[in-house]
């Protein structure tokens, strides 16, 4: 028999305040459609490479918009940029381009992050 | 024999030194950058008995495109006598001042300049020859003069050309259109004071001539032939830098063209050559969807050529574009600026690595059927799907619908946003799949896919658009579909019609359901649905009013329904319009039904 009932997960919190990183101001000015987006999740059950993969497009999608960039940066790189999302999208927001930015700008914050250090 | 120099010839010959200079370097430079697979082909024409057909070919065309110019006079008649008034009357100048100064010096008995100018040299219209001459030299220049005129009109009314909008141009090529521009009438001036004080003019020089006074001809002669020099010594000594470099790339670019030359995916010679071969003409603004319907005018393919070749931004020009491949069809030199564009979006985003490791090869088998590539827009319309189902059914024959078993994207997209390094590996995977299950041939019902598939993979089996394949069928009487009272507007795709030339293929299928409706703007000159994946900066609203255009362009006599062979065309038409869309596979499928019930 399996083990069922409750188990202590590590926690999904996010703290903003600790170190936030500025991803969401380029991407208003690139993507203008960006927050439009419900989360209803219609781009990630058509997405072709979700057939394969544990591939969540609006999962990346809130975990950016949360400032987080170590997992989209991971995922986004199984994107095949076929944009069936783009034309699935209820809120026509334009998940094509939104991938091609993200990924820029996570590349671009990535590199300021070293510098830094 | 009257002597042949005198001062003001020197700037003229030290600009046409300089020019022949600068463009033998430059040709040098761009042949020799060919990359190996162009050299090859051009290789391969020049060995074989090819080269008689591909030499005639390009006689022919410098003929046709870099004198006469037919394809611009195809757009607009008025338009193209402007453009070839200046490129043949400006060759016959020179080429019967040429025959003049021969028959009067003899082949080696004049300077390279005498030619040029001749009137200043050669007094007096002594025998007949020398006034059948004279007169034919005037008629030449006015008829330059009459293309310049229009052509100073045209800079500033486009509309009297029949053009909506014309290059906005910079300084440079500015100064030298009034380099190019003072050439003309300075000639004229210069020849009739000339013929003022020496009675050597034509009909046109010699009436004007006599009506100025001698001592204005006197005073002005010799500084007018001077200007006229320094204006040709202008002229020749920029145009390597400027746009008017065309003049003598254009018959470079037809030469590699007739050798059987094409764009790579990486730059090389022959994009340099392009981009010097592009004259500014402005054609490609007036056919551009974003010009027309959004208003974007500064991403048209003259403004990413003018960016790429003096190296000033061009990001923004290569970005903003929906691929449609208009442009390209309308182009009177044949730029294959789509090839270029896609270069152009190529060279940063190599660097951006991909990670396809959990597609992973899985073993099919399909001996003997054909396979059936939806596409993953395909995956959005499964009409399409069902109803290659029961075409295939109906025929007898055997099919493997890759679909089912989770196929990945083809790769275009991703080539179409400069990720060809990633693109290729989708290619790989893809190219594994078709040809370990021993499929025999090919079928897809995506334009998208189809162009990827037949330019960019080399399949070794047979791959057929999905129309191709229907419209074969009924070549072959193994399919006779009912015909049926619908009038159909067939809306081309751009991936089909202008990216694989397919236009008469859903034509044929379509005239066997129903009667196709005219529409004003089809085949090379259809316009694009705006929901293309090769543009990723439009917003969608930008996007609908390109459909919105497209669908009154197919709605104008009043059809029952739109047809149309791509499933992403379908798409976008169908979230707008009250009336039915339909895919060409859907019509017929739907018409063989109605025979078996």
């Amino acid at each position: 028999m399996k083990p069922f009932g409750f188990k202590i997960a590590t926690t999904h919190t996010i703290i903003v305040d600790d170190k936030p990183l500025d991803t969401l101001s380029p991407i208003s000015g690139q993507v203008p459609t960006f927050r439009r987006c419900m989360n209803c999740g219609g781009c990630t059950a058509t997405c072709s490479a979700a057939h394969f993969t544990q591939f969540n497009i609006r999962k990346i999608h809130n975990l950016y918009r949360w400032h987080q960039i170590e997992l989209p940066k991971k995922e986004l790189e199984k994107c095949m940029l076929c944009g069936k999302c783009t034309l699935v999208c209820p809120r026509d927001v334009n998940l094509r381009s939104l991938i091609i930015y993200m990924r820029r700008n996570i590349d671009a914050l990535k590199k300021k992050e070293e510098g830094e250090q | 024999m009257t002597t042949q120099f005198h001062p003001f010839v020197l700037p003229f010959t030290i600009g046409a030194a300089i020019l022949f200079c600068t463009i033998i370097y430059k040709f040098t430079r761009w042949i020799q950058t060919l990359d190996r697979k162009q050299y090859h082909t051009a290789k391969r024409t020049f060995m074989t008995s090819d080269i008689f057909p591909a030499l005639w070919k390009m006689i022919k065309d410098i003929f046709k495109e870099s004198l006469l110019h037919i394809k611009v006079s195809k757009i607009n008649r008025r338009l193209g006598y402007m453009h070839r008034s200046i490129a043949f009357g400006w060759f016959l100048l020179i080429v019967v001042g040429l025959i003049e100064t021969i028959i009067h010096f003899g082949f080696r008995g004049h300077a390279p300049w005498t030619g040029v100018f001749y009137r200043f040299f050669v007094y007096g219209n002594n025998n007949i020859v020398q006034q059948v001459f004279a007169t034919i030299m005037d008629l030449l220049l006015l008829y330059v003069l009459s293309g310049v005129t229009m052509a100073f009109i045209k800079s500033h009314r486009p509309k009297t050309v029949g053009m909506r909008k014309t290059t906005v141009l910079r300084w440079s090529d500015r100064l030298l259109r009034y380099a190019l521009w003072s050439i003309f009438p300075l000639r004229l001036l210069s020849e009739t004071m000339t013929a003022t004080l020496h009675n050597n003019g034509g009909i046109i020089t010699q009436t004007l001539g006599n009506l100025i006074p001698l001592q204005v001809a006197e005073l002005l002669e010799v500084p007018l032939w001077s200007l006229y020099s320094i204006a040709l010594c202008i002229f020749f000594v920029f145009m390597p830098y400027s746009r008017f470099m065309h003049i003598f790339t254009e018959p470079l670019l037809i030469f590699l063209k007739s050798f059987g030359v094409k764009e790579s995916k990486q730059p090389t010679g022959f994009t340099k050559t392009e981009l010097s071969a592009c004259s500014r003409c402005g054609i490609c603004i007036d056919v551009c969807p974003l010009n027309n319907e959004l208003n974007i005018n500064n991403i048209q393919a003259v403004y990413l050529l003018r960016g790429l070749r003096h190296g000033l931004a061009y990001r923004y020009a290569a970005t903003n574009c929906l691929l449609c491949g208009r442009c390209v069809e309308a182009c009177p030199v044949g730029i294959d600026i789509d090839a270029i564009r896609l270069q152009a979006r190529n060279k940063k985003r190599i660097d951006l690595r991909n990670n396809y490791t959990y597609i992973k090869e899985r073993p099919f088998n399909a001996v003997g059927r054909v396979a059936f590539f939806g596409g993953c827009m395909s995956h959005l319309t499964p009409n399409i799907q069902e109803s290659m189902k029961k075409i295939f059914q109906a025929v007898g024959q055997d099919y493997w619908i890759m679909d089912e078993e989770r196929t990945i994207c083809c790769g275009r997209p991703l080539e179409q946003q400069g990720f060809s390094n990633q693109a290729a590996e989708l290619r790989r995977k893809n190219t594994a799949m078709i040809i370990e299950s021993h499929a025999t041939m090919l079928i897809t019902s995506c334009p998208i896919c189809y162009r990827s598939f037949t330019q960019e993979y080399h399949l070794p089996i047979k791959v057929m658009h999905h129309t191709e394949y229907i419209a074969m069928l009924i070549e072959k009487g193994l399919l006779s579909p009912e015909m049926s009272d619908l009038r159909i507007a067939y809306h081309d795709p751009c991936e089909l019609g202008r990216g694989c030339g397919i236009y008469d293929e859903p034509r044929q299928v379509l005239s066997t359901v129903g009667t196709l409706t005219n529409v004003p703007l089809q085949r090379e000159n259809s316009l694009c649905c705006g929901c293309n994946l090769g543009n990723t900066r439009l917003q969608s609203t930008q996007q609908l009013k390109v459909r919105d255009t497209t669908l009154n362009n197919l709605n104008t006599d009043h059809p029952d329904l739109i047809a149309t062979a791509c499933p992403m065309c379908k798409k976008a038409f169908q979230q707008s319009t009250t009336q039915r869309v339909a895919d060409v596979a859907e019509l017929v499928a739907q018409q063989i039904k109605n025979i078996e019930s």
